[in-house]
C-alpha cells in the first residue's frame, strides 16, 4: 500500500521522477478480452519498455486496439466489453478495485485515431487535464503547464497569438498535435496512440513522427499503426497480432528484417491483411 | 448467344431506352407536382384559418369610446368616505347634461345603456383616487356599452328592421347625436390587455388569462426543466440497457402519445382531489401540463445528448475525467442548444394547452387577476374557451382578439427557439 502512494506521488511530480529500475512500465498477462459472447483478445502477453516506442501492428480487426485500450481502461466506457488476464503500470494491476480509473487515466494518457480536441479555446484544451486533476493551483501555474506541454507537442510558436481561439479551429495536424499537447499535460508516464496520423496528410504525419521520436525520451510510447513504414520509422519494439492473438513481438528490425513466424512475414510483406 | 446479344440485351434497345426515359421523367414530374400540390393545399388551409382569425378578430382592437362630462357636486360626495355616493345618479346626471330633456324611466333606461355598465365604477374609482375632483367636473373617456360598440363598427346594421335590432331607433339617434357633438372616439383597446373578464365584453380583457398562463407555464417549467434533464441524462449516460430501462423507455414514447383530456382527469384525482391543491389554481394546472410536457422534454434532450460526438466523451474519459465532469464539462454544453430549443417548444405547447386545464376549473368565470399560484385562474386558452361560449356579440371578435394575442406568444416563443439555436448552436 505505501509503495503504491509512493507510485502515484512520482507519477504526479513528474515522468522522469518515475523511472524505476524496472525496464518494463507496463505488462498484460495472458490478457482476454470479451465483447459480450464474442472474444477479441486470446491471451495476449506483453512487456511494454519504459521510454521506448513500442507499435503494434497486424490487419483490421485483430486486437491491437483493443489491447491499447485495455491499457488505461477505455474499454471500461463499453458495457458489454469484458477483460480478463492482468495488467500492470509500474508492477501494480491496473485492473484492481483499490486503483482508481481516474488515476489511472492521469498516467496512461490517450491520443486517438481522429483528432478529438474539445470545442473550447486551446489554451482550455490544455489546462482541462491539470485542472480536473488538481495539479494546478494557480492561474500562473496553469499557464506554465499549457505552454510547456504546447511547447512539447511543437505547436506552441504556431498559436502562441491565438491560445483563446478553439482549438476546432486548427487543421487536421495541429488538432492531433494539441491533442498530444493535452495528453501530456498531465504528465503520464505512458502516452497510448490510436492510429494518430492515419488522419493527417503526409507532411503532417511526418511532423507527428518527429515528435513522437522527441517524446520517447520522457513518455513511454504505445502506438497502434496500419503503416508499416511508420511502424519502422518510429518504434524500438513491434508487436504483431491477428486475428486476436499476438503473433510475434521484438525488436523493430528483427521484426522487418527477420520475422520468426510466416504469418508476420506475410503481412509484412502485404500478402495478407 | 454471339456478343452483340450478350453486349445488348433485348430490353436495352435504343428505342426502349427512350421510353423508359419518358417515363422516369414524367415519374418524377408527378411526385413534384403531387408535392408543390399538398404544400399548396396546406398553405392555403393556414392562409383562410389566419384570414378568418384576422377579420373577425381586428375589431376588437379598437373600442368605441364617449366624452362624457360628468359633475362632482361638492354636496354630492362626501370627502371622508367618497366610495359611498350615489354614484349612479351622478352618471345619470352626467348623461343628461349630454343629451338633455329624456324624461320618461324608459327612456332614461334606454340612455344608460350608451354607456357601460360599469361607468359608475370608473367615476367613483377616479374620485377616490382623486379627491381633488370633488367640487368640479370630471371628463372621462367612457367604453360604450356593447351594443353601441357594434353598432359603431357596423356589426349591428342600421338597415336591419327596428324590432329585429338589439339597438332602438332612438338609441341610434342619441349616438348620431354624440358623432355629431364630436364626443365620440375609437381608441386602440388597451382594455383588452389590461383589463381582467367581464360579463360585459366591452371592458372584458386578457389580463387574467395573460397572468395565469404565466404561472402555469412557470410551474410546468420548473417542475419539468430539472426532472425531464434529470431522467434523459440518467436514462442516456447511467442507464444499463435491460428490460427495466427498455420499459420505461417505451412507456415514456407511449406518455408523449396520451391524450390530454387524461392528464386532466389525473391532475383532477391526483392534485385536487388527493393532494388537495384549491381548484382551478395555476398550481394544479402547471404541475399537470408538467407532466404532459415531461415525456417530450425527455425525448428532446435525449436526443441532444445522443447528437454530441462520442469522440468528444472519449477525449474526456481519455483525459480521466468522471463521468459526472465528462457529462457537466463537456457533453451538457454541447447539448445544451438542442435542449433549450426543445424546452422553449415544449413550453409553446404547454401554453397553447386547454383540454386538462377545463376538467381542472381553470375556464371558472374570475374577475380578477390571481395573485399566486394558489388562486383560482384561468390561462390564455381557456379564456378563450370561455369567450367562444358567451352570446354577447361583442364577444365573437373578443375571441379572435384572444387567439391572435396566443398566436402572437407563440410565435415569439418559436421565434426565440430558432434565434437561440442559431446563436448557441457550436460547431466541431
Amino acid at each position: 500500500m505505501n509503495d503504491m502512494t509512493e507510485i502515484a506521488e512520482a507519477g504526479r511530480a513528474g515522468p522522469t521522477a518515475s523511472r524505476g529500475a524496472s525496464a518494463v512500465a507496463m505488462e498484460g498477462r495472458d490478457v482476454k478480452v470479451f465483447y459480450g459472447e464474442k472474444q477479441a483478445l486470446f491471451g495476449v502477453s506483453l512487456a511494454i519498455e519504459r521510454n521506448s516506442v513500442t507499435s503494434l501492428i497486424g490487419p483490421s480487426g485483430c486486437g491491437k486496439s483493443t489491447f491499447l485500450r485495455c491499457l488505461n481502461r477505455m474499454n471500461d466506457t463499453i458495457p458489454i466489453c469484458r477483460v480478463e488476464g492482468t495488467i500492470t503500470l509500474d508492477g501494480e494491476d491496473i485492473y484492481d478495485r483499490s486503483l482508481d480509473v481516474v488515476e489511472l487515466r492521469a498516467r496512461v494518457g490517450m491520443v486517438f485515431q481522429k483528432p478529438n480536441p474539445f470545442p473550447k479555446s486551446i489554451f482550455d484544451n490544455v489546462a482541462y487535464g491539470p485542472k480536473i486533476h488538481g495539479m494546478v493551483r494557480t492561474k500562473a501555474e496553469t499557464e506554465e503547464i499549457v505552454v510547456s506541454s504546447l511547447r512539447r507537442a511543437g505547436l506552441f510558436n504556431e498559436v502562441k497569438d491565438r491560445l483563446n481561439e478553439p482549438g476546432t479551429g486548427l487543421s487536421g495536424g495541429q488538432q492531433q498535435r494539441l491533442c498530444i499537447a493535452r495528453a501530456i499535460a498531465t504528465r503520464p508516464e505512458v502516452l497510448l496512440m490510436d492510429e494518430p496520423c492515419s488522419a493527417l496528410d503526409p507532411i503532417a504525419t511526418a511532423i507527428i513522427e518527429e515528435l513522437i521520436d522527441e517524446l520517447r525520451e520522457t513518455y513511454t510510447i504505445v502506438i497502434v499503426t496500419h503503416s508499416m513504414q511508420q511502424a519502422a520509422r518510429v518504434s524500438q519494439k513491434t508487436a504483431f497480432f491477428h486475428l486476436g492473438k499476438l503473433i510475434e513481438e521484438g525488436r523493430t528490425e528483427d521484426i522487418f528484417t527477420n520475422p520468426v513466424h510466416k504469418q508476420t512475414q506475410d503481412y509484412i510483406t502485404g500478402r495478407i491483411g | 448467344m454471339t456478343d452483340a446479344s450478350l453486349s445488348r440485351p433485348a430490353s436495352a434497345q435504343p428505342y426502349d431506352r427512350q421510353r423508359l426515359r419518358k417515363r422516369r421523367a414524367a415519374a418524377d414530374f408527378r411526385l413534384r407536382a403531387y408535392g408543390i400540390a399538398a404544400i399548396s393545399a396546406a398553405i392555403g388551409m393556414l392562409g383562410i384559418l389566419l384570414v378568418t382569425i384576422f377579420v373577425g378578430g381586428y375589431q376588437a382592437f379598437v373600442q368605441t369610446h364617449i366624452r362624457v362630462d360628468f359633475d362632482i357636486a361638492a354636496d354630492a360626495v362626501d370627502p371622508a368616505n367618497p366610495a359611498a355616493a350615489n354614484w349612479r345618479a351622478i352618471v345619470a346626471d352626467g348623461l343628461d347634461s349630454l343629451l338633455p330633456g329624456v324624461e320618461s324611466p324608459a327612456q332614461v333606461r334606454a340612455l344608460g345603456q350608451l354607456l357601460t355598465n360599469n361607468t359608475q365604477f370608473f367615476v367613483r374609482n377616479a374620485v377616490v383616487a382623486n379627491p381633488a375632483l370633488i367640487g368640479g367636473t370630471l371628463t372621462l373617456e367612457v367604453p360604450a356599452a356593447d351594443i353601441i360598440d357594434q353598432l359603431n363598427k357596423g356589426v349591428i346594421r342600421r338597415d336591419t328592421a327596428s324590432e329585429n335590432r338589439r339597438v332602438s331607433d332612438q338609441q341610434i339617434a342619441w349616438f348620431d347625436q354624440l358623432v355629431a357633438d364630436g364626443r365620440v372616439s375609437t381608441p386602440f383597446n388597451w382594455g383588452l390587455f389590461t383589463n381582467p373578464d367581464s360579463r360585459f365584453p366591452e371592458i372584458a380583457g386578457l389580463l387574467n388569462g395573460m397572468v395565469g398562463s404565466l404561472y402555469v407555464v412557470a410551474v410546468c417549467f420548473l417542475v419539468s426543466f430539472p426532472v425531464g434533464i434529470g431522467a434523459a441524462i440518467y436514462l442516456e449516460e447511467f442507464a444499463p440497457r435491460n428490460r427495466w430501462t427498455d420499459l420505461i423507455e417505451v412507456n415514456i414514447n407511449n406518455l408523449a402519445a396520451v391524450p390530454s383530456i387524461v392528464f386532466g382527469l389525473l391532475g383532477l384525482a391526483v392534485f385536487i382531489q388527493i393532494f388537495g391543491i384549491p381548484r382551478s389554481a395555476p398550481l394544479a394546472g402547471g404541475l399537470v401540463i408538467a407532466l404532459m410536457t415531461l415525456p417530450t422534454l425527455i425525448i428532446v434532450t435525449r436526443n441532444a445528448l445522443k447528437a454530441v460526438p462520442p469522440s468528444i466523451r472519449e477525449a474526456a474519459y481519455g483525459m480521466g475525467a468522471s463521468p459526472q465532469q465528462v457529462i457537466f464539462h463537456h457533453v451538457l454544453p454541447l447539448a445544451f442548444p438542442g435542449i433549450l430549443t426543445g424546452t422553449i417548444i415544449g413550453m409553446a405547447a404547454a401554453l397553447g394547452e386547454t383540454a386538462p386545464l377545463l376538467l381542472i376549473g381553470m375556464n371558472a368565470f374570475i374577475t380578477s387577476p390571481p395573485g399566486g399560484v394558489l388562486d383560482a385562474a384561468t390561462t390564455l386558452p381557456t379564456q378563450i374557451y370561455i369567450w367562444a361560449d358567451s352570446p354577447e356579440r361583442g364577444f365573437v371578435a373578443r375571441t379572435n382578439a384572444g387567439i391572435i394575442v396566443l398566436l402572437g406568444f407563440l410565435l415569439i416563443m418559436n421565434a426565440l427557439a430558432i434565434f437561440l439555436r442559431q446563436r448557441l448552436e457550436r460547431r466541431w
